[in-house]
């Protein structure tokens, strides 16, 4: 309907929907009529855990144009109902928040900034450093003379928020290379 | 009582929605302010804090405004102040108010409404919606029905939560009086049945919506604040930075849907969700409520469940519950927010015996009606007289 | 929890902590159950709690002890309970003497190392009738894991030796676990807690009422703990405690009942399920000791052949998880490439490593989520710690503290350390959030849950998946053709997963590895169903044997979302439990010896007599035909020889353990010591502290004195640390968003109106706060939600301290940390340090800048002559401790009291013995 259709002129309108004093459907404008939830125009919805604390509340995650535009609780979640707390309210701006780092920084030994690294570069980087600490750390045997075999010069602390997928790489990986000092917040 | 005839007179709908409003229970409320948080996140309201403790216990967004709609309050008493609450509640039972105590005060609250457990001062006051008074309501609205009106239908006050103890000889709870309690309320805009906000709007910006609810519309709205002064609760308000993005995203790539609206200066207060009721979707806040504090629904509905819980907690002796919000009678025709609150609204920062501006139009309007004839009745009589003479 | 008749939490803010967990209290709340909060601070827990016991902070032992005591002393314990499913009625070795009779500490400890040789605490058996020989067993396997921490039996119990253990059902002789437990917990009284924990006697009487009143056939009660319980240094023993309490009450394995543990990260039940603990390998198989040479040295050091229950087939466990990393290179031959496993000697944990890192020992560091400058305890050693590291990679979502700590860190401000002396190299590579990756989280409860992806990471942002992905292969590119033997382990290992069509390597894929398959055979290659077909003969591999079923037939059933509406209250379809989807851990228990549930109210599995099977709401966690009367040869070991009323079925008996006769380091009983620091002295012993806890005496991790001692005046006042509801943890996660850091912007201390005025603070103005290692600032909240307690006739304020904020210029709020202030002392079973007490001082105004800031402290640390060794005793007066009549100590007025079945001969006897 055009904007300008004379049916839409407020007095027209007034009298046209017996909203006589201009309180409810006759002041309604195109955009209110037009209201949609985000949550209903979203490409998809997925279903996902809240990650910060250990109760595992389920959440929906709705992507619009490949960016996530709401998270919210998921309510056929048995552990919460569809109930979040502040936090796992927060969860989409933890996401999409301003103050997130998206690009790989590397501060040199004496530099006073971060500079800009190509992140391919930063796993080679990495990758040398790590076989250059192992060996240079590595221990066959203890005082008896008994095998060690393991290296004392990479260390690792994870948080509590990866996946169990991933502390399994982990673990494996360091474990195959010989390093041992590895925790985890759960000691924390 | 259709479910729509509390605010029939200022809506035409042709499809009217049942009424749509919150029960909000302070008595399991625990103050994690999820409420707030969900309601900033889906309404993408910019932060309204200068990053600075208050000096309000918990609280650090001091209250409800253009970019808090959602406001949890924390109020810390000492057992000075609730003994002092105990015993006036204690002072009204011995003037003759109704004993609280079971059975008979589980039984369903009176019709229209009735609060308290208390077996209602009902008579009269059935269909009105109240209950009994609390001291102060007693004092300031000794009104029609027996309603004391505090904004709402009053208990008889005092008491505190805490630990039961036992029960008495007659079987009647007996409480602790805890040595310290921690008041928890989630506060939202009360959707009122007569809406000063909405009464004195002058561009038509702000609307009764098909569930009852009153929304402002951003695209309308000039900034004018006359709605601002017409708010008997102080609940809406103009935001005074025309971004709807938080402080620190700005800059950023705006977010898909973003509302581009220019509102600088564009009042603002809860819509109840307005857009995702439209898709039968529960608002933000009440979805998030971890304790189901925050109750959403018919508003029908919401008043019985706020009556029955209500009752239930005097049964348990915990007189100090009572309503706000839950009486039609009230200065702004009851509000489609309920709260059960346990202590006097003024402790929570709600006034206690609001009134829409508008409400003495008609009168005033009579008045000077009366006071137009009277000059003309005079001067009609003068006219007489200085014929005669 | 929503099953309950009672709950009492305690060490833990669960409202503010787990808002949403919350429910079920409220729902059990409104459905009339009683809730209890026992915590130093009036929180928003005690605030929707019908009760609130202000307690200090470190004493709950005495607290549950004397609830022990109490349901003890009024015969209110679970009879029939008891007796069949606990160890009450199994004998003690002749030689084990209780900390009660040797003033502070157990037969068998070695002042030398600090540590208990574990022989003395040894079940009787049959076969030798004296436990001599089972306790030489019993020690056997003890020493390899001694140091490494008790974490290993996280799961399951530890082996106690052979042989079939000696039972006195009628529960009379003196050396049954029941009487020895009744002796011991005989001093903790109502008077004790009013003068210990500062808990009045009616306060005392009301919550054991609750909690008795509300145990039994018919009801039960649940504790609830977080880490208000495991941060301290006899963390693990506040835990036993309320096991203890709860197992005589009869409220494990049954609905309602429980010790619920209130984990605070979203899968850090998982992060120890499968690891990064430098102790564990997956499925709390223990990381190899250098003392286990060969494959059946270690698994011996797990098990006993014999034993009862699950852990008896450790064997295959850890043949399978060989057998995934290494694939065809894992050989019978070769022991399944046992020794590509590096070994540990003694503890490797967090601060173990900080401390090699102050030493110039650790070069890399990984920071995977972590931000160690403010979370860990004395933030200012973490920080110098890292910067002695050669290099160091942080993967974060936001630029922690821990990041940048070289350029804004306090140590900069101060001019300790200076920006362009630091030759740290610093990597920060930008992580994925939960929604941009796939993968499982472990919650609380030990429910897997699957993410789906929802969107691809931003910009260099990855997966701790892909990165440790891509690092392996290049690593493994780099040292391909090495011949050096070192590499081997490298070179086998299987590494090659399949990429999904964003190239990140499949979680799915992952799982299935975890979840284990059958290698030979007609269902070669196809999924285990479950653990119990794991063999050790190389023919089937899983990574992970307690969750083995998780992928059972292909399907990733940690993504099973079948609508909570639509099922019953175990909602088995939603998601995946381990072990084999089970909701109720021990759920045996919750019928009785018979097989009939205790009650109809509490019924959850029960023996179906016409079907001979056992069934029920849960999935039971027992053989499922295995009749309640059935008495299976104990000796064939593993799951045959439980017994029809073992519900235990992952310790070594088949009991619950009311007495721990290994796995705990510290002690198999728990007893009451004071932390490490503290305003009173132990009203139990002369032992201060625990003689087992784990100390760092060093020049900048100084402790105060504690007691009577001189200078604990000093730092005259407790603190106390925690979270609120608005941030996690080290703020990682929350200070860098606006709509959470402006709820809770600023860092700030409660206190109590009496301390305000004490010290002239003024609400909401500014304090500084002094402990031995630091000095904060903080804003103040003058509250009554803090009470002043009187112990020990002294008055003992605490403050709290909320720990989330750190000192950094990235965050959208920052703050002082309140870990600065705590100096480093672990638990000994688990190392987990201590973050709940400790001593400081309090007074008004900011604090001073630059490097005046050290100088306040230094200026307090001579005040109170402190010393390297000062609260570092282990024993805290050797010359009495192990010589005098253990009779005599502070046994006197109203703290004295034994029990009266504690007769005196029987008292004069383990005397004579002692000497």
């Amino acid at each position: 309907m055009s904007r300008f259709s004379p049916l839409e002129w407020p007095v027209i309108r007034q009298l046209r929907t017996g909203d006589h004093t201009g309180r409810s459907s006759a002041v309604q404008s195109q955009r209110t009529r037009d209201i949609t939830p985000r949550t209903a125009t979203a490409d998809r919805v997925v279903q996902s855990i809240c990650p910060y604390c250990a109760v595992g509340c389920g959440q929906k995650v709705y992507v619009k144009d490949e960016r996530v535009v709401q998270i919210e609780g998921d309510p056929d979640s048995p552990i919460s109902r569809g109930r979040l707390c502040p936090k796992g309210s927060a969860s989409e701006q933890l996401v999409n928040s301003p103050g997130r780092q998206t690009q790989v920084l590397y501060r040199a030994p004496g530099a006073s900034e971060w500079q800009p690294l190509e992140r391919e570069k930063a796993i080679d980087m990495i990758a040398d450093r790590f076989l250059e600490s192992r060996r240079r750390g590595w221990q066959d045997t203890d005082d008896e003379g008994r095998p060690l075999r393991r290296t004392m010069g990479v260390a690792s602390l994870g948080g509590a928020t990866l996946d169990n997928e991933e502390n399994y790489l982990i673990k494996k990986l360091f474990t195959a290379a010989g390093a041992v000092q590895i925790e985890n917040q759960a000691r924390i | 009582m259709t479910p729509t005839s509390a605010f029939a007179d200022d809506t035409h709908w042709d499809h009217p929605h049942p009424r749509r409003g919150f029960f909000t229970d302070t008595s399991i409320c625990i103050g994690c302010k999820a409420c707030e948080v969900a309601c900033k996140e889906w309404n993408r309201n910019p932060v309204d804090s200068d990053y600075e403790i208050l000096g309000s216990s918990y609280d650090n967004t001091g209250g409800l405004g253009a970019d808090t709609w959602r406001h949890v309050a924390f109020i810390e008493q000492t057992q000075d102040r609730i003994e002092e609450a105990r015993e006036s509640g204690r002072a009204l039972v011995n003037l003759g108010m109704p004993r609280v105590g079971p059975p008979q005060a589980a039984s369903t609250p009176a019709a229209g409404g009735c609060a308290c457990g208390s077996a209602a001062p009902a008579d009269d006051a059935a269909g009105s919606g109240c209950a009994c008074a609390g001291p102060s309501s007693a004092t300031t609205a000794p009104a029609a029905g027996g309603c004391g009106s505090t904004g709402g239908c009053g208990c008889s006050s005092g008491g505190a939560g805490g630990a039961s103890a036992g029960t008495g000889e007659d079987g009647s709870p007996v409480l602790d009086t805890p040595d310290f309690r921690w008041l928890m309320s989630s506060d939202v805009c009360k959707h009122c049945t007569h809406a000063g906000c909405l009464d004195v709007c002058p561009t038509g910006a702000l609307f009764r919506t098909e569930f009852g609810t009153v929304v402002v519309q951003e695209d309308i709205c000039n900034g004018c604040g006359t709605c601002v002064a017409g708010c008997p609760f102080g609940v809406i308000e103009r935001r005074d930075d025309g971004l709807v993005e938080p402080k620190t995203q700005r800059g950023a790539a705006p977010m898909p849907d973003t509302v581009k609206v220019p509102q600088d200066g564009i009042a603002q207060k809860c819509t109840l969700c307005y857009d995702r009721m439209k898709e039968d979707q529960t608002p933000a806040c009440a979805q998030a409520c971890p304790t189901t504090s925050i109750k959403y629904g018919e508003r029908e509905t919401m008043l019985e469940s706020a009556q029955q819980r209500v009752a239930q907690l005097h049964e348990q002796g915990r007189t100090e519950a009572r309503l706000y919000g839950a009486n039609p009678k009230d200065g702004v025709g009851g509000t489609g927010s309920i709260f059960l609150l346990l202590d006097e609204p003024e402790v929570y920062g709600l006034p206690p015996d609001p009134r829409v501006p508008t409400a003495d139009l008609p009168r005033m309007y009579k008045r000077a009606g009366m006071a137009v004839a009277g000059m003309l009745a005079l001067g009609v009589a003068a006219f007489a007289a200085g014929d005669r003479a | 929890m929503a099953n309950a008749d009672c709950i009492v939490i305690q060490g833990s803010n669960m409202a503010e902590c787990h808002p949403v967990g919350f429910q079920w209290v409220a729902e059990a709340k409104a459905r009339g159950a009683k809730v209890i909060h026992v915590d130093p601070r009036f929180t928003r827990t005690s605030a929707v709690a019908d009760k609130h016991l202000p307690i200090r902070a470190g004493s709950d032992i005495v607290l549950l002890g004397a609830l022990i005591n109490y349901v003890l002393s009024n015969d209110l314990w679970f009879h029939e309970y008891v007796v069949s499913y606990t160890n009450a009625a199994t004998l003690i070795s002749e030689d084990f003497e209780d900390a009660e009779d040797l003033n502070g500490l157990f037969s068998g400890y070695d002042p030398e190392s600090g540590s208990y040789h574990l022989g003395s605490w040894a079940y009787q058996t049959e076969d030798d009738g004296s436990g001599h020989e089972g306790a030489e067993e019993h020690a056997k396997g003890h020493e390899q894991r001694a140091k490494a921490g008790g974490q290993q039996f996280g799961s399951g119990g530890a082996p106690v030796g052979t042989g079939t253990p000696k039972r006195d059902k009628t529960l009379q002789h003196p050396r049954t676990v029941f009487q020895i437990l009744k002796r011991h917990f005989s001093r903790y009284t109502p008077e004790m807690v009013r003068e210990t924990c500062g808990i009045s006697e009616e306060d005392f009487a009301y919550l054991a009422r609750s909690v008795t009143e509300n145990s039994g056939r018919d009801r039960t009660t649940c504790f609830a703990y977080a880490v208000g319980w495991t941060q301290h240094t006899l963390g693990a023993q506040f835990i036993r405690t309320a096991s203890i309490l709860q197992l005589l009450l009869g409220n494990m394995g049954r609905p309602g009942g429980g010790i619920m543990a209130l984990r605070g990260h979203a899968t850090i039940q998982g992060s120890t399920d499968i690891p990064t603990l430098f102790n564990l390998l997956p499925g709390y198989l223990p990381m190899p000791s250098v003392t286990a040479q060969t494959l059946d040295d270690y698994v011996d050091g797990i098990r006993t052949t014999n034993q009862k229950g699950y852990w008896a087939n450790a064997r295959s466990y850890a043949v399978n998880l060989l057998k995934s990393w290494w694939g065809d290179a894992a050989t019978a031959e070769n022991d399944y490439a046992y020794d590509y496993i590096p070994r540990i000697n003694g503890a490797h944990g967090t601060y173990q490593t900080l401390m090699a890192m102050l030493k110039d020992q650790v070069e890399g560091y990984f920071l995977l989520g972590q931000n160690p400058a403010v979370g860990s305890a004395n933030g200012r050693l973490q920080r110098m710690g890292m910067s002695h590291l050669k290099w160091l990679v942080v993967r974060d979502l936001n630029m922690i503290e821990s990041a940048t700590w070289w350029k804004d860190g306090p140590e900069i401000a101060s001019g300790e350390l200076r920006t362009e002396d630091i030759d740290t190299e610093v990597f920060f590579m930008p992580a994925a959030t939960h929604v941009e990756k796939s993968g499982s989280f472990t919650q609380t409860q030990r429910l897997v849950q699957w993410r789906h992806q929802a969107v691809t990471p931003p910009g260099d942002a990855q997966s701790e998946l892909e990165f440790f992905h891509e690092l392996g292969k290049r690593i493994r590119a780099r040292v391909a053709d090495s011949d050096d033997p070192r590499d081997r382990p490298l070179q086998d290992l299987t590494w090659d997963y399949p990429l999904t069509e964003e190239g990140e390597p499949d979680a799915e894929a992952v799982l299935a590895e975890i979840n284990g398959r059958f290698l030979t055979g007609p269902d070669a290659d196809k999924p285990l169903s479950s653990y119990t077909q794991m063999k050790d003969d190389g023919s089937t591999a899983g990574g992970c044997w307690i969750y083995t079923g998780i992928y059972a037939d292909g399907v990733n059933r940690a993504a099973m979302r079948v609508p909570g509406q639509v099922q019953d209250e175990i909602a088995s379809e939603w998601a995946w439990a381990w072990p084999a989807n089970r909701r109720i851990l021990y759920n045996r228990a919750s019928a009785d010896p018979q097989g009939k549930p205790w009650s109809e109210r509490k019924k959850l599995v029960w023996w179906d007599e016409e079907n001979h099977t056992w069934t029920g709401k849960d999935n039971p966690d027992f053989p499922l035909d295995r009749e309640p009367g059935s008495h299976p040869d104990p000796q064939q070991g593993g799951p045959d020889a439980l017994a029809g009323d073992d519900p235990f079925i992952m310790q070594a008996d088949g009991k619950g353990w009311l007495f721990s006769p290994k796995g705990m380091l510290d002690g198999p009983l728990p007893t009451h010591y004071e932390p490490q620091e503290s305003p009173v002295d132990n009203p139990l012993y002369t032992q201060q502290q625990s003689p087992t806890r784990v100390m760092f005496p060093r020049e900048d991790n100084l402790s105060a004195p504690s007691g009577e001692a001189p200078g604990t005046d000093v730092y005259p006042f407790m603190f106390t640390t925690y979270r609120l509801t608005e941030h996690h943890t080290a703020g990682g996660m929350s200070r860098w968003l606006p709509y959470l850091s402006e709820l809770q912007p600023e860092m700030f201390c409660e206190i109590s109106p009496e301390l305000a005025e004490l010290k002239g603070l003024e609400p909401y103005g500014w304090a500084t706060i002094v402990s031995p290692r630091s000095a904060i600032e903080v804003k103040v909240l003058v509250t009554d939600r803090m009470t002043p307690l009187t112990v020990g006739g002294k008055t003992i304020h605490q403050i709290g301290l909320p720990y989330h904020w750190g000192a950094g210029s990235d965050a959208v709020v920052s703050g002082d940390g309140a870990n600065d202030l705590l100096g480093i002392t672990l638990d000994p079973n688990v190392q987990i340090q201590n973050f709940k007490t400790g001593s400081c001082d309090i007074r008004p105004g900011r604090r001073p800048r630059g490097a005046q800031r050290d100088e306040l402290v230094r200026e307090y640390q001579q005040r109170a002559n402190l010393t390297i060794m000062t609260g570092m005793e282990r024993i805290t007066d050797p010359e009495r401790e192990l010589n005098d009549d253990p009779l005599r100590a502070r046994d006197s007025g109203d703290v004295a009291g034994r029990s009266t079945a504690y007769t005196a001969g029987t008292a004069t006897t383990d005397q004579g013995e002692d000497k």
